[in-house]
């Protein structure tokens, strides 16, 4: 008699099974699997469109089987408000790292948050630009080695690292806006349950839904994939708080 | 040609253009405000929302230019409008747009510069129209009105150039286009079929492989194979080219000049030819692709050519490139801050007609 089997773990419909490019211990697969999660969970992959962004992710269209447009650098969420107003009834969304999308994107983002476009945004923060090889980052920490900052971020140079979920999590027009890490199980749960709620809001029509992961990019942080790991609770969670900032989702009216 | 039946109402350039693209069923109008256009998207703000669309004033000519990039992925037909400095800022997203293959419709009212320049008409974008204004190896159709007939007319035809080739559309017009008035007869074409893009524009992938629109391209000789089919589809645009020519057959001096000066030009071709002198003028309506052949066709007829333009000479590049094999072409410029009229022309058109 044979053994009654249970498949328990499956590779997510709207996830194309194919090797990605990222490097070992990079998390950017681990999120674009959390995106495939809820995009099938939620019923959403035929009506998704995907507006990639510049930076590691701009494969991402190679890796989710959803329509997609590649923007220019930072722009995601203006490509993004033209997909949405064109084709109201599709699920828009950008996935955008933190060079792109706190530095050169920052108007756009701001503005698209702002209208309170009927989009998300998936913002992926490694302190980094890694596809150009390691430079600093809007989001860099103080003292953090890049190859733009080889003696480690200065405060009165520099500036401090941008908090982008709180800036977002004040404007008027985001319904959803929390920061997310994927460096434990716990926090993988609960970055899939923003994840929904920010994916929500867009089809209850409330406005702009935003979640911020902190992630890892142990080539260009120099470190094994396990010692980046560690660095998110370390370094990263104190100075880039976890939760959630804004949650309008059981409101039944825009905000 | 559909027929010409509808109203005919007095209204600037500037609106024009915005009713010739709520003719041409235009669904999103993405704009930011600078003179002298300000008329366009001002008009759409309401305009298109009655009709059905949606208008987003953006937070810059940047982000307009890539909520035009975004919503003609969708297949959808749109538009964005600015002056000089504003399309300047666009160039990033025509670049883009040219690319990824992407129909954009980008009205461009022109005015002094360079820099801020002034508010004032001017023909200084010539080569950023016609050259490719951003990166990379493109070109772009561009339209040039003469009168407010035509920025209504060729906005009409910017919409269905784009879609047929696939391909950013430029309607360069300039201040004097934009803020005058004069009658134009309306008319709604009828050929506008629904769902023109039902087979590249993006819509989710419901019962179909997903679709991608990018301008990326890293494989191995990929990039030179896209772009090997682009340089295919810009000699296909050939096919498009328009001009007009007036008292040219027994002219002896052709006069050249675009948009509102090609007009100013007319006035004064058609005073001296009252005075008896053989004069004509030839006026390109599409800047790219260029009527060269015409031109050249003039050319072999022996005559002497003056370019006339509103800058300090560009299109005569262009012009002195498709007469070489026969003769060359005298110039004359206008500079920013000057309206010309008629008279301006005639002492420079009888001087090269007299050599």
């Amino acid at each position: 008699m044979q053994a009654k089997e249970k498949i328990v773990f499956e590779r997510p419909m709207s996830v194309i099974d194919r090797a990605t490019h990222y490097c070992p211990g990079c998390q950017h697969g681990v999120i674009h699997r959390l995106v495939g999660e809820v995009l099938d969970e939620m019923g959403l992959r035929e009506k998704a469109i995907l507006v990639s962004a510049i930076g590691c992710s701009v494969f991402l269209y190679n890796y989710l089987d959803v329509d997609a447009v590649e923007a220019p650098h930072g722009r995601a969420p203006a490509v993004a408000t033209g997909v949405k107003r064109a084709r109201p009834d599709n699920f828009v969304f950008t996935y955008q790292g933190d060079g792109d999308l706190a530095s050169i994107g920052l108007a756009e983002i701001m503005h698209c948050a702002n209208r309170g476009e009927r989009v998300a945004t998936v913002f992926v923060n490694n302190t980094i630009y890694g596809m150009t090889g390691g430079q600093m980052a809007p989001t860099t920490m103080i003292g953090q080695k890049t190859t733009t900052c080889p003696g480690g971020r200065c405060r009165e140079r520099e500036g401090q690292p941008l908090k982008m979920a709180e800036i977002i999590a004040g404007l008027g027009g985001t319904a959803y806006c929390a920061r997310v890490a994927v460096d434990t199980v716990k926090h993988l749960t609960a970055a899939k349950k923003a994840l929904r709620k920010a994916f929500e809001v867009q089809e209850k029509g409330l406005g702009f839904g935003f979640v911020e992961f902190l992630a890892t990019c142990p080539t260009g942080w120099k470190m094994t994939p396990v010692k980046a790991n560690e660095r998110i609770a370390e370094e990263l969670i104190p100075y880039f708080p976890l939760g959630e900032f804004k949650d309008e989702s059981k409101n039944t009216e825009a905000c | 040609m559909p027929s010409r039946t509808g109203p005919r109402i007095f209204i600037k350039g500037n609106e024009a253009v915005a009713h010739g693209a709520l003719a041409a069923k235009c669904r999103c109008f993405f704009g930011y405000p600078i003179t002298p256009q300000n008329e366009i998207p001002e008009m759409m703000s309401s305009a298109i929302c009655e009709a059905g669309g949606e208008f987003v004033q953006a937070e810059s000519e940047v982000a307009a230019a890539n909520m035009l990039l975004g919503a003609t992925a969708a297949g959808i037909r749109a538009m964005t409008s600015s002056s000089s400095p504003g399309i300047s800022l666009k160039q990033e997203a025509i670049s883009y747009m040219a690319g990824s293959e992407l129909p954009g419709v980008i009205v461009n009212m022109s005015r002094g510069g360079p820099g801020l320049g002034d508010i004032g008409p001017a023909q200084g974008d010539y080569f950023q129209s016609v050259k490719g204004g951003g990166h990379g190896d493109y070109r772009t159709l561009v339209l040039a009105p003469a009168t407010c007939q035509e920025a209504y007319d060729l906005t009409i035809e910017a919409f269905d150039l784009a879609f047929k080739y696939k391909n950013p559309v430029l309607v360069l017009g300039d201040a004097i286009i934009g803020q005058m008035k004069e009658p134009v007869t309306t008319w709604t074409p009828e050929h506008i079929a629904e769902g023109e893009a039902a087979d590249w524009g993006l819509s989710g992938a419901k019962g179909r492989p997903k679709r991608l629109v990018k301008s990326l391209f890293l494989e191995d000789g990929a990039l030179a194979g896209h772009n090997l089919m682009l340089k295919d589809k810009y000699e296909r645009m050939r096919a498009e080219v328009r001009f007009e020519t007036f008292e040219t057959e027994d002219a002896e001096l052709v006069v050249v000049a675009f948009g509102s000066i090609g007009r100013i030009a007319k006035s004064a071709v058609r005073k001296l030819r009252k005075a008896g002198r053989k004069v004509g003028l030839f006026r390109p309506i599409t800047l790219y692709p260029f009527p060269d052949e015409a031109l050249r066709a003039l050319a072999a007829g022996g005559r002497r050519f003056l370019t006339v333009e509103h800058n300090l000479g560009q299109m005569v590049e262009d012009v002195r490139l498709a007469l070489a094999p026969h003769t060359g072409s005298g110039f004359f410029s206008i500079l920013p801050g000057n309206l010309p009229t008629p008279d301006d022309f005639e002492a420079p058109i009888l001087g090269a007609l007299e050599g």
